[in-house]
């Protein structure tokens, strides 16, 4: 099926999201849609599948012009999305979002449903257990059933919005082999939409890229870097700086320490950090890092072992003694536990400041928020609410709340989200940090990203923490077989520096 | 304890908890749907004087049930109106429309109170209420208590079953996803919360005209409160909501058994009338608690997540949140 969109107009308020696009994406191939955070990727897309309607322009499908009211109009017509948050049902079973919006009789025919998500799955090698919770599932397997629902529909155009967020390696590797098979065996049109250069790279037969609103180029697969960087952000990425920080006194010890948890126990942690040191961690969601790196701030009891910061035993001390004791921590889930939906910016920074006078200063804070924007290059203003901010503007929010003076900064994917060039940019400030003697935990799924600014790399396997690795001794391949539970490579286990505390 | 006596008390346990029943069942219905209706009080004392005012003054009980039933629909109405056109918060409007309907139910039914009126005749189920055992207890009473037998499965049934069961499910639980697949959100929470609606408006007609006949002050006693309590508890599923009503009305039961043994006689009657509101409340609180975890730890993982699914409810994801529709 052949789709074309021509001369797409879209603004919201004074935006221009979508400022003049034409696209065509032909059958039997992957196109890539590629551009930086609030390139207007997703609203293009969000047009196409009737999610929004157009202000001017014209959709066509096989040649005939079409005009979609809703999502539903549009999977009868064979254009289905999958979205960034798969639109499912988390406390429903696996079969019964399957049978929403697909069988449509008063009394569905759970047998005929559960055959034909199983003939689907097969057809793809996923394995969904169709009696499962969704909540069960990881994000990876929510698309998969997203997928397979999408195509029960007959859908002939599959749009994928950043599907590779959150999933893990293997997930990835699954989907994009799920993609080739869709668009070469089954001739249909995928569309890929990501920020991530190097995903468009190995999957993509064509790309097109986007830039505030406006499509600055196409381009055929494959293609050289520099030219879809250049078409992405308009100039090529300046390397990034290393600075070299001489690793001073340990700044977090962890001594054995055992974290419970309802689901999943945590024994026998050994970690120390030096001042001025980055330590990545990595595993698959759910591993254990989450739960280590919440008792390094803090905010998780632990059963057995010591957590000391500088030398100060605080294993059962409140949050408070931790924050005292110059710890930072950053939260994966930026609205729920890292910002406050309804409040300004303004309030953020006031609402920071831990020991300011009872009443507030409201013009000092006002003046010290536009001070922090500018700094931080936040797209908004001292009184937008946070909620109005987008993703990767809510993550330089959260990074200018920090406070200036820090010993240890704990964080969850630093730059999930971000664009090469912000996350570029918030690394700058993050590896600045050393210079004070700062140190740095951080978790990422991202392996490059870890490779690139961690010093040593710790990997959690089934809640079992792996001795660290020195981050130059190691490699994509030997950390994903540490990630996956199987015997690093030996490159990885002799350069494998073990904590001796 | 004689056969005879327990067959008494569980006859009078099934029905009188019939309003109970069908008021958290027509609770759940709506708030499965995503919209509070918070009025249940006041809804259920409107419309059990409305339901004996129209009997009294037309002499026919199956008017009155009527009238209660729409007054019930009415307020629900107002709220799915509020909550979903204006978008109101749920909460407050609920509120405002439970001391509306008190009061109003105080003020114009006084010249109702007390006064002798028509009531739902008793009706045994022919062949039915012959099974030994079952047959008194459950099919010896009269139509509204059977309707609220029914109205528990017929609820699960069409919620777990049906297609439409399923969509309303998804329609409470992500409104985005639903609308995702072709599902009319907002209508589909207007029709259902009008449904429970009637059924919550049934609850007082149930009242007025089969359990407590008549009207006095503060006649439905705050039963719409434990109805929500109940809905909360019960994890939104009709069959553990109906259990939580009857195990509700056991402990009302027992109570007034151990009101009459002359053991108790110095005990004040206020504490049997109020402690099954105090034990309820205190059973609930009890299988949401962290001791229920810890027991949960010890049994094998699928059995844990089993009982723990048996015994425990999440709350519909977009339950009290307005959807904006394209």
């Amino acid at each position: 099926m052949k789709v074309e969109l021509i001369d797409i107009h879209k603004h919201f308020g004074s935006v221009r999201a979508n400022d003049g696009v034409s696209m065509t994406i032909e059958s039997g191939s992957i196109h890539g849609l590629l551009g930086e955070n609030g390139a207007g990727k997703t609203t293009l897309m969000k047009c196409l599948t009737g999610y929004q309607t157009i202000d001017s322009g014209t959709i066509k499908v096989n040649g005939q012009p079409v005009a979609f009211a809703s999502p539903a109009e549009a999977i009868r017509h064979g254009i289905g999305m999958l979205h960034q948050e798969p639109l499912d049902f988390p406390q429903m079973r696996v079969l019964d979002n399957f049978l929403l919006g697909f069988d449509t009789r008063l009394i569905p025919d759970r047998r005929a449903g559960q055959n034909r998500l199983q003939e689907l799955g097969t057809r793809f090698r996923f394995e969904l257990d169709p009696d499962a919770e969704v909540t069960s599932l990881t994000i990876g397997e929510r698309q998969q059933l997203e997928i397979l629902r999408l195509l029960a529909l007959g859908a002939q155009v599959i749009i994928l919005d950043e599907p590779t967020t959150g999933i893990s390696a293997p997930q990835k590797a699954k989907l994009f082999a799920t993609l080739r098979q869709l668009a070469d065996d089954e001739r249909r049109s995928v569309v890929f939409v990501s920020h991530k250069l190097e995903e468009v790279e190995q999957l993509c037969d064509r790309v097109t890229v986007l830039r505030h609103g406006r499509v600055t180029g196409e381009a055929e697969m494959p293609c050289p870097v520099s030219t879809l960087v250049e078409l992405m952000f308009g100039r090529s990425l300046p390397p990034l700086e290393c600075p070299t920080v001489e690793h001073g006194p340990p700044v977090l010890q962890v001594e054995g320490a055992t974290i419970p948890s309802y689901r999943l126990t945590v024994a026998d942690t050994r970690l120390e950090v030096r001042s001025g040191e980055v330590v990545g961690i990595a595993g698959l969601e759910g591993s254990g890092q989450r739960l280590f790196l919440r008792a390094c701030a803090g905010l998780e009891r632990i059963t057995a072992g010591r957590i000391a910061i500088d030398g100060k035993a605080l294993s059962h001390a409140p949050y408070r003694k931790f924050l005292d004791a110059g710890i930072a921590y950053l939260p994966a889930n930026r609205m729920d536990e890292g910002l406050v939906t309804g409040l300004t910016l303004t309030e953020h920074f006031a609402l920071a400041n831990r020991t300011g006078p009872f009443f507030i200063d409201w013009q000092a804070a006002r003046k010290e928020a536009a001070e922090r924007i500018q700094h931080y290059n936040v797209i908004g203003r001292p009184e937008s609410p946070v909620e109005a901010l987008s993703g990767g503007n809510q993550q330089r929010v959260l990074l200018a709340l920090l406070r200036q003076k820090l010993r240890l900064l704990l964080m969850e994917h630093p730059t999930r989200g971000l664009d090469v060039e912000s996350s570029n940019w918030v690394w700058q400030q993050l590896l600045a940090r050393r210079e004070d003697g700062t140190a740095i935990v951080f978790i990422s799924a991202d392996l490059d990203e870890l490779l690139e600014y961690a010093d040593r790399i710790v990997v959690f396997y089934g809640g079992r923490m792996l001795a660290p690795v020195a981050a130059c001794d190691t490699t994509v391949e030997g950390l994903g077989y540490m990630i996956a539970g199987k015997e690093p490579g030996a490159g990885a286990q002799q350069g494998g520096a073990h904590d001796e505390a | 304890m004689n056969v005879e006596f327990l067959i008494q008390t569980l006859a009078s346990i099934v029905s009188s908890s019939a309003p109970v029943v069908l008021a958290s069942i027509g609770e759940t219905i709506s708030e499965k749907s995503g919209v509070i209706n918070l009025s249940l009080d006041g809804s259920i004392a409107l419309s059990a004087m409305t339901g004996f005012a129209v009997a009294y003054t037309t002499d026919s009980a199956t008017l009155g049930v009527l009238a209660a039933m729409a007054v019930g629909a009415l307020i629900a109405l107002l709220i799915a109106f509020a909550s979903i056109t204006l978008r109101l918060e749920q909460v407050a409007v609920g509120f405002v429309l439970t001391m509306l309907g008190l009061e109003l139910a105080d003020f114009l039914g006084n010249p109702f109170v007390r006064q002798p009126g028509p009531s739902i005749p008793h009706w045994p189920i022919p062949l039915l209420s012959d099974i030994p055992f079952i047959g008194p207890v459950l099919f010896n009473h009269n139509i509204l208590i059977y309707i609220s037998l029914l109205s528990i499965v017929a609820t699960w049934w069409w919620m777990y079953k049906t297609q439409p069961g399923i969509k309303l499910q998804g329609v409470g639980e992500r409104p985005e996803s639903a609308f995702a697949r072709g599902v009319n959100v907002n209508r589909m929470r207007y029709v259902y919360t009008t449904l429970g609606g009637a059924l919550v408006g049934l609850a007082g007609a149930t009242y007025s005209l089969s359990i407590k006949l008549g009207w006095s002050h503060r006649h439905t006693a705050g039963i719409g409160w434990i109805a929500l309590a109940i809905v909360i508890f019960g994890g939104w599923n009709p069959l553990r909501v109906a259990a939580g009503s009857y195990f509700f009305g056991l402990l009302k039961a027992l109570g007034s058994i151990l009101q009459r043994n002359p053991a108790f006689a110095s005990v004040p009657t206020q504490i049997f009338s109020s402690a099954p509101f105090a034990l309820m409340i205190f059973t609930l609180l009890l299988l949401s608690s962290k001791g229920v975890d810890r027991l949960l730890d010890m049994l094998p993982p699928r059995l844990a997540r089993r009982i723990d699914r048996a015994i425990r409810g999440r709350a519909p994801g977009g339950l009290g949140r307005p959807f904006e529709q394209g």
